[in-house]
């Protein structure tokens, strides 16, 4: 198969036929390289989106408390569901449940230091939602199991608070006013992937005492344990069944107990860019085949142009067989080389568009204090998926050239060499 | 060393089929030198592309070397026209983009010949036709007679039994006509037969045997010796015609 002189004779004709070696490769080339970009897009937005994904764990679940909307065991609709401490106790035991914090609603949020103020949110909470919303500390602690024992006045502030307030001056230690009652800050921190951070965090038991809330409690963050949509449906499940036990009200009364799944989301966007990724595949190689068919059709012209060459190469002895090979291998190496410049450029391109990416990335994360706003991240085609290509680029080099040589392969002599 | 006995052909056009060939019996040994005449439709240019196992045929047989040439394939057909017969056309048929010398080695490629070993074959033949300054020019820069002669190079450097020559001459004028028959003399003499095509009774007046056609079939068969009788009728024909 390898054969020195066959490719020799090959490189030959190609040298000395540019233009339409040229020509013949460029579709491939086109193909390749369309091929190459659209999968680095996809990549780069569904990688965008996924970093975006993981503001919050990305297995988080959120549960809120309502009106009844079904009638239940005699009772009307419109109950108000109230939860407390005890189904903080019960959630956090239920199987599958990873982290829980509950939360209790404080109202009016004024914060003052000195003569600096501004409002902003006050969250109660217990430790478990520094996990659940990946919230990221700066300096000092966060809200810890003492501080919700003891129901500790202490407050963690988000960074645009301790901004406002301090002006860059020391925080810790220091006693910040909320809605008038002094709260010692115990830390300074971030939200996970977000650009905002007007949150400040108080142990849920202070919050309830402070604020007339007895053991009231109005939602809760938690995470799951799954590795599936199916799992993580059903943990929720079962979270809702318990408090539907607990509480009287129908499992499914979505307004009696709200829930948010957010790995369900998760998981359903990962298939939407599964299904993308298929997509493009298909436009990718749509385009490739585009590519192979312009190269048959090339080749095609290419026969026909060199048939009296071909009749002469029979006459003088070439056999059936050399003349596809010869028609083929030229097919095949065009594809290969053209396909491989195609690929060696769409990369490229896409290798330049993440340096840019990244560095705006970058940019945008130091104007807002580490966390950089994109949906677009690392936009590239991993090696696996480029040895494909060139494999499938010397198969595709095989389909385009079978038909021509073929061709080539049943011309007659004595019709070629006819004199006109 | 060829041997046809009956043979006929016909090509099919559509719906009509035209008899070309209609029961040729010829017999041409080795170290021949022969031409075939006629008129054009005579048949001339099938039956050499029969001889040259460049076609086929519908009846009859074909020995060639004492080897019955019928339904052969195209690999075989391959094989044989490479190592038994040389070919000269009349627009020569090399090929535009190699030049003189590697038109000529091209017959040992397809022996399976290395490229360095079948160049020095190939400047060998050259510089026997005298060409080997020209060896590394195109066929575009050479005249009618020098192209004439890398074909016949071409033709030469399997070693072939046979050459068959179809109108060699037809696209020269006759100085050159005349070098490109004395070198066909010169290869005859070497013991390879020469067959060639012409409708040029000069040219033809040249080879040892002239087989004339007529209407696909063979009306006359005229010896060395009575070539100059022939001639002499031949001018006759033309004054009263």
């Amino acid at each position: 198969m390898f054969d020195i002189d066959k490719w020799q004779e090959i490189l030959a004709t190609v040298k000395k036929n540019k233009m339409r070696t040229f020509l013949t490769g460029f579709s491939v080339a086109w193909g390749i390289f369309m091929l190459m970009i659209l999968l680095g897009s996809g990549n780069g937005l569904s990688n965008g989106v996924s970093e975006n994904f993981t503001r919050d764990a990305v297995n988080a679940m959120w549960l809120w408390s309502g009106k009844t909307s079904i009638p239940y065991q005699g009772m009307k609709e419109g109950r108000e569901i109230k939860l407390t401490n005890d189904d903080y106790g019960l959630i956090k035991d239920i199987p599958g449940i990873d982290k829980t914090s509950g939360r209790y609603f404080i109202s009016g949020n004024m914060f003052s230091y000195g003569n600096e103020y501004g409002s902003y949110t006050a969250i109660t909470c217990h430790p478990d939602l520094q996990e659940v919303e990946s919230i990221e500390i700066m300096e000092g602690r966060f809200v810890n199991e003492i501080d919700i024992r003891q129901a500790r006045k202490s407050v963690v502030l988000g960074k645009d608070i301790y901004d406002a307030l301090f002006k860059g001056g020391n925080a810790i230690g220091e006693y910040v006013r909320v809605n008038n009652i002094p709260f010692k800050v115990v830390g300074i921190c971030k939200e996970g992937g977000g650009t905002r951070h007007r949150n400040a965090y108080i142990p849920v038991t202070t919050g309830q005492r402070v604020f007339n809330g007895s053991n009231r409690l109005h939602n809760f963050a938690v995470t799951v344990d799954a590795k599936s949509i199916e799992e993580s449906q059903a943990i929720e499940t079962a979270v809702r069944e318990a408090m539907a036990q607990k509480h009287k009200f129908e499992a499914k009364d979505e307004s009696a107990l709200g829930s948010y799944n957010k790995l369900e989301d998760v998981l359903q966007t990962m298939k939407i860019f599964q299904a993308i990724k298929i997509f493009i595949w298909i436009i990718g190689i749509g385009t490739l085949i585009a590519g192979v068919v312009g190269v048959s059709n090339i080749m095609l012209i290419v026969v026909k142009e060199r048939t009296k060459e071909i009749g002469i190469r029979k006459a003088i002895g070439a056999s059936p067989a050399s003349v596809i090979g010869l028609i083929l291998l030229e097919s095949i190496l065009i594809t290969t080389i053209a396909g491989y410049i195609g690929l060696v450029l769409g990369t490229g391109l896409m290798e330049g568009l993440n340096f840019i990416v990244e560095q705006q990335y970058s940019a945008s994360a130091a104007t807002n204090g580490g966390n950089g706003e994109t949906i677009f991240r690392n936009p590239t085609v991993d090696l696996n998926v480029a040895a494909m290509a060139t494999a499938l680029l010397i198969f595709a080099g095989a389909i385009a050239g079978y038909i021509p040589a073929k061709r080539a392969a049943l011309i007659k002599p004595i019709e070629a060499l006819r004199d006109e | 060393m060829i041997n046809i006995i009956n043979i006929h052909k016909s090509y099919v056009m559509g719906s009509n089929s035209l008899h070309v060939l209609k029961g040729i019996d010829l017999e041409i040994k080795q170290g021949e030198f022969v031409s075939i005449m006629g008129s054009s439709g005579s048949g001339k240019s099938t039956l050499l592309n029969i001889l040259g196992i460049l076609d086929n045929y519908d009846e009859g047989a074909y020995y060639l070397n004492g080897k019955l040439i019928k339904n052969i394939s195209e690999k075989q057909a391959a094989r044989l026209r490479n190592e038994l017969v040389g070919f000269v056309f009349q627009s020569f048929n090399l090929i535009s983009f190699k030049n003189a010398m590697e038109n000529v080695a091209l017959p040992l490629y397809y022996q399976g010949v290395g490229r360095k070993k079948r160049n020095i074959i190939a400047m060998e033949y050259l510089d026997k036709m005298g060409l080997r300054p020209w060896a590394e020019h195109m066929p575009n820069e050479l005249s009618g007679g020098q192209k004439q002669r890398v074909a016949i190079a071409r033709s030469l450097i399997s070693k072939p039994k046979i050459i068959f020559a179809d109108e060699p001459t037809g696209a020269l004028d006759s100085h050159t006509s005349y070098e490109v028959m004395e070198i066909l003399k010169e290869i005859n003499t070497d013991g390879i037969t020469v067959i060639l095509v012409t409708h040029e009774h000069d040219i033809a007046a040249m080879t040892q045997k002239i087989i004339r056609l007529k209407d696909g079939r063979v009306a006359e068969t005229i010896k060395n010796g009575d070539l100059m009788q022939w001639k002499h009728q031949y001018m006759k024909e033309l004054e009263t015609a």
